[in-house]
């Protein structure tokens, strides 16, 4: 079964509730052809388990190792990724769009 | 995030209520603000305007960044009639991410067994759709070519301001139903809310197309344009 952004949230309550450590990345701003739109959520434990996608599959796995520094330390992190980043060819959007990234722990 | 927060937000959306989640992005600071309390929030007409237009969004309020995460009901999707076209309809609405109710009086139509992923209620519209409670976050589709039992259902979507109301049936068929319609006091503006024939013209044939062609004029209803109810807020 696909994730909706409504199950994405009640996951990462029912995560937290069996003790995991969580964070939730929600897109928070996007410029040009974005792949996902703002308020769109990724949910990640401490793990690397996670649900959701902020990105057409471009960045999460970035998004997922910085949420694990999100988890360890509990200070929320904004992340931002475009074609114009250094890291492109990395962790980039193939679109061509923007996207800054908000993450922080559930407490 | 604190839990509590995260609990009180999927707590509204399992009730159907409206909410939207403020962030200070700076800060890190958030607070979870219910439909109810919106008009007596300092930030009020942001978060107004953000729920209306139904986006989360950044907003910049006296030098400061929030988010405001905005939560609408998620919508419903309620078919009336378990027949043919109704079981590809409820397996891939539930992708779409609609919520899927199944309405048919008939027993041997609305069996467990035709619909094992879906609620499914054997019971007639009027008695049933009121439980349920129709809202502009609902969308109607009526599947059973019976007056008897299609009829009831449209004329609660229609005081409920569904914001998708469809009706399979012929040109002909509709044009009776117009008649009934109007006869039973709605007016034609009303009626006109009613998408009949239903379903995009995609030339569907089977009906699992029949279905893709349905789906696809759902969601236009609920994307396209803003809904129904909101724009008469608004104006």
């Amino acid at each position: 079964m696909l994730a909706t952004e409504q199950d994405i949230l009640a996951e990462a309550e029912n995560w937290k509730r069996a003790g995991k450590g969580v964070a939730i990345a929600t897109v928070v701003e996007t410029w040009g052809s974005a792949p996902r739109p703002t308020g769109s959520h990724l949910v990640i434990d401490e793990e690397g388990l996670f649900l959701g996608s902020v990105s057409g599959g471009c960045v999460e796995g970035d998004v997922v190792t910085e949420a694990q520094d999100v988890i360890a330390d509990g200070k929320p992190r904004t992340l931002e990724y475009g074609v114009a980043d250094e890291t492109a060819w990395r962790v980039g959007l193939s679109c061509g769009g923007r996207i800054r990234v908000y993450v922080e722990r559930i407490d | 995030m604190k839990l509590d927060i995260l609990k009180a937000l999927n707590e509204e959306r399992r009730a159907r209520r409206a909410a939207v989640l403020v962030t200070d992005l700076s800060s890190g600071a958030q607070r979870l603000v219910k439909a109810a309390d919106i008009v007596v929030d300092p930030m009020a007409e942001a978060i107004d305007r953000q729920l209306r237009m139904g986006k989360s969004a950044s907003v910049e309020i006296e030098g400061k960044t929030y988010f405001l995460t905005v939560q609408a009901p998620p919508a419903r999707l309620v078919v009336i009639g378990a027949v043919h076209v109704s079981q590809a309809l409820a397996e891939m609405a539930r992708l779409v991410d609609f919520d899927v109710t199944i309405v048919d009086p008939r027993t041997a139509f609305a069996s467990e067994e035709r619909f094992p992923n879906v609620r499914v209620i054997a019971e007639w519209p009027d008695k049933v759709l009121p439980e349920i409670g129709l809202d502009a976050y609902t969308g109607i589709a009526a599947l059973t070519h019976d007056p008897k039992i299609d009829d009831p259902a449209l004329k609660l979507a229609l005081e409920a301001k569904c914001f998708y109301i469809g009706a399979l049936g012929s040109k002909k068929t509709h044009a009776k139903r117009v008649e009934r319609l109007a006869a039973a006091g709605f007016s034609p503006e009303q009626i006109g809310r009613i998408h009949a024939p239903i379903g995009l013209d995609i030339g569907a044939v089977s009906p699992a197309e029949i279905a893709v062609s349905v789906l696809a004029e759902i969601v236009l209803s609920l994307r396209k344009k803003p809904l129904r109810s909101e724009k008469e807020k608004a104006a």
